[in-house]
């Protein structure tokens, strides 16, 4: 079997006193999308938080790509160019045209020519499905738009991971599709994704596996059917019916 | 007994150049402590932030000592304290250039550098820390996040009080004139003691201040407005 794209080896995490991942064994093979789901709080954002050093950890070890994220003395900025995350809130910046958001990070990180940035700027624009909006600010961007910046940005670096962190939630949702749509065609290009969501419906379509995860610890992992179909434990009936019911 | 008002004693005789001689110090000496005080105060408003506690605390510390004594005091600090302690070469050559201006900017800059910090500190904190994070996610460094992103909002933040502390700045350089800076202050004194006509000198005085604070209040709306982020000002404004 392939290296894996990413590896969880024991892992803790801890905010002071509060044990939020709790020896997590979780590996994620090259091309599989995985999708994380819990309630509030089980720890799924600073689960894949940690794949691009966001958040540190006190125990264990995790690699991406090869190499140690953990160890001392990693390389998150390269680590950082592998790896693009989209967060539930958008975060794009404000002062910047949707454009220059996409254009920073090869800019300002590989230091590629202008020219050369922008044509692939445009190019992920329209991939996204918004080749008109290169100008506009955020402020003027519809939220589902804003949302296709913000995937559009961290593809700029051209990552061989994509995190996605509840990508859809502060949406509203008749824009929910236009999001789903284009990380389903991301995902059908063969893209490594960890997606923290709560759409089952995407999950169901494109997951290659979900993970259940409750209190800090991964409490199921599955394939979609068989995780829709009959979860094993107790806590993941129940959020699934939580979940499912409305 | 009626105080009868004389006002040709600001243009007849020496007053008018000096007035003018007044205008210039006081216009030199704020531009270049406005300047050492905006570097000073981005520097170490933003290392307040940053995530290495010993910064922060170099930062803080900066910020404390020197805007917590009165101004005054810094002025006989920096005039009568520092000099004697640098080199000899630089001694002949600040007592030859106006010893005095040169410690009364870096007064009126240091000063006002701390109280700058901490406007500079509070624009930084209110963005929100997803901004730094999604500038880490990208792959900027630290140092690349605050100059691309965390700076240049927060600056755009931060105009309106920022102005009021470059007015502040402008009318203190007035204290000044303790180390005998020839400023605008210090020339209405002179006027008024070769003149006797305090009301009139403190009347010009008076009104070259307040045109010189409304302008640049303006020029700084302006720009304030040239420079806004677009769905930032506009909620501002609504909240
Ligand atoms: N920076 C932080 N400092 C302290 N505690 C934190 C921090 N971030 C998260 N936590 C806590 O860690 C736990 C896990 O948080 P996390 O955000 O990973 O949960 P989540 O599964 O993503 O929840 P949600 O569905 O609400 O987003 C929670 O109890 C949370 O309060
Ligand atoms: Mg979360």
């Amino acid at each position: 079997m392939a290296e894996p794209a990413i590896a969880f080896r024991l892992v803790n995490k801890f905010f002071g006193r509060l044990h939020v991942l709790k020896d997590i064994d979780l590996t994620v093979a090259p091309g599989e999308v995985v999708v994380v789901c819990g309630p509030s709080g089980s720890g799924k954002s600073t689960l894949i938080r940690c794949v691009n050093a966001l958040e540190r950890v006190q125990s264990g070890e995790i690699v991406v790509l090869g190499e140690s994220v953990t160890s001392a003395g990693a390389n998150l900025t390269r680590l950082r160019t592998q790896v693009g995350m989209v967060f539930q809130s958008f975060n794009l910046f404000p002062h910047m045209t949707a454009l220059q958001n996409i254009m920073l990070a090869p800019l300002k990180v590989r230091r590629l020519a202008r020219a050369e940035v922008e044509k692939t700027a445009r190019a992920l624009l329209e991939r996204v499905g918004i080749p008109d909006k290169a100008d506009n600010y955020p402020a003027n961007l519809s939220g589902g738009q804003q949302q296709r910046v913000a995937i559009a940005r961290a593809l700029a670096m051209h990552p061989k991971i994509m995190l996605f962190d509840e990508p859809t939630s502060a949406l509203d949702p008749e824009m929910i599709n236009e999001v789903l749509e284009v990380m389903t065609d991301l995902a059908r290009d063969g893209m490594t994704m960890m997606v923290v969501t709560h759409e089952m419906g995407f999950a169901r379509r494109v997951a290659r596996r979900i993970v259940f995860m409750d209190g800090g610890v991964v409490v199921e992992e599955a394939a979609p059917e068989a995780f829709f179909a009959s979860p094993t434990s107790d806590r993941a009936r129940q959020f699934l019916s939580k979940i499912l019911s409305h | 007994m009626r105080y009868e008002f004389n006002w040709s004693v600001l243009w007849s005789g020496q007053s008018g150049s000096w007035l003018l001689q007044g205008l210039l110090t006081t216009l030199e000496i704020s531009a270049l402590a406005w300047l050492l005080a905006a570097a000073l105060g981005i520097l170490s408003g933003a290392l307040r932030t940053v995530p290495w506690p010993p910064l922060r605390a170099a930062a803080a510390f900066y910020v404390e000592f020197f805007r917590n004594v009165p101004l005054l005091v810094w002025m006989f600090f920096w005039y009568f304290g520092v000099p004697p302690l640098l080199p000899g070469a630089v001694q002949d050559w600040l007592f030859n250039h106006g010893a005095e201006f040169w410690a009364g900017m870096f007064a009126l800059g240091v000063y006002h550098g701390a109280r700058m910090s901490e406007v500079i500190r509070s624009g930084i904190q209110s963005i929100p820390r997803t901004q730094f994070e999604a500038s880490q996610a990208i792959g900027l460094s630290v140092w690349q996040a605050y100059r691309l992103v965390i700076l240049p909002i927060a600056i755009r933040l931060i105009v309106p009080p920022a102005t009021n502390e470059s007015l502040n700045l402008l009318k203190n350089s007035s204290v000044a004139l303790t180390i005998s800076v020839a400023e605008l202050t210090f020339q209405t004194r002179q006027i008024e003691t070769y003149t006797a006509r305090a009301i009139e000198a403190l009347t010009a005085g008076t009104l070259i201040y307040l045109v010189l604070c409304v302008s640049i209040a303006a020029v700084m709306t302006r720009l304030e407005r040239r420079f806004a982020i677009p769905g930032l000002i506009a909620r501002v404004g609504a909240g």
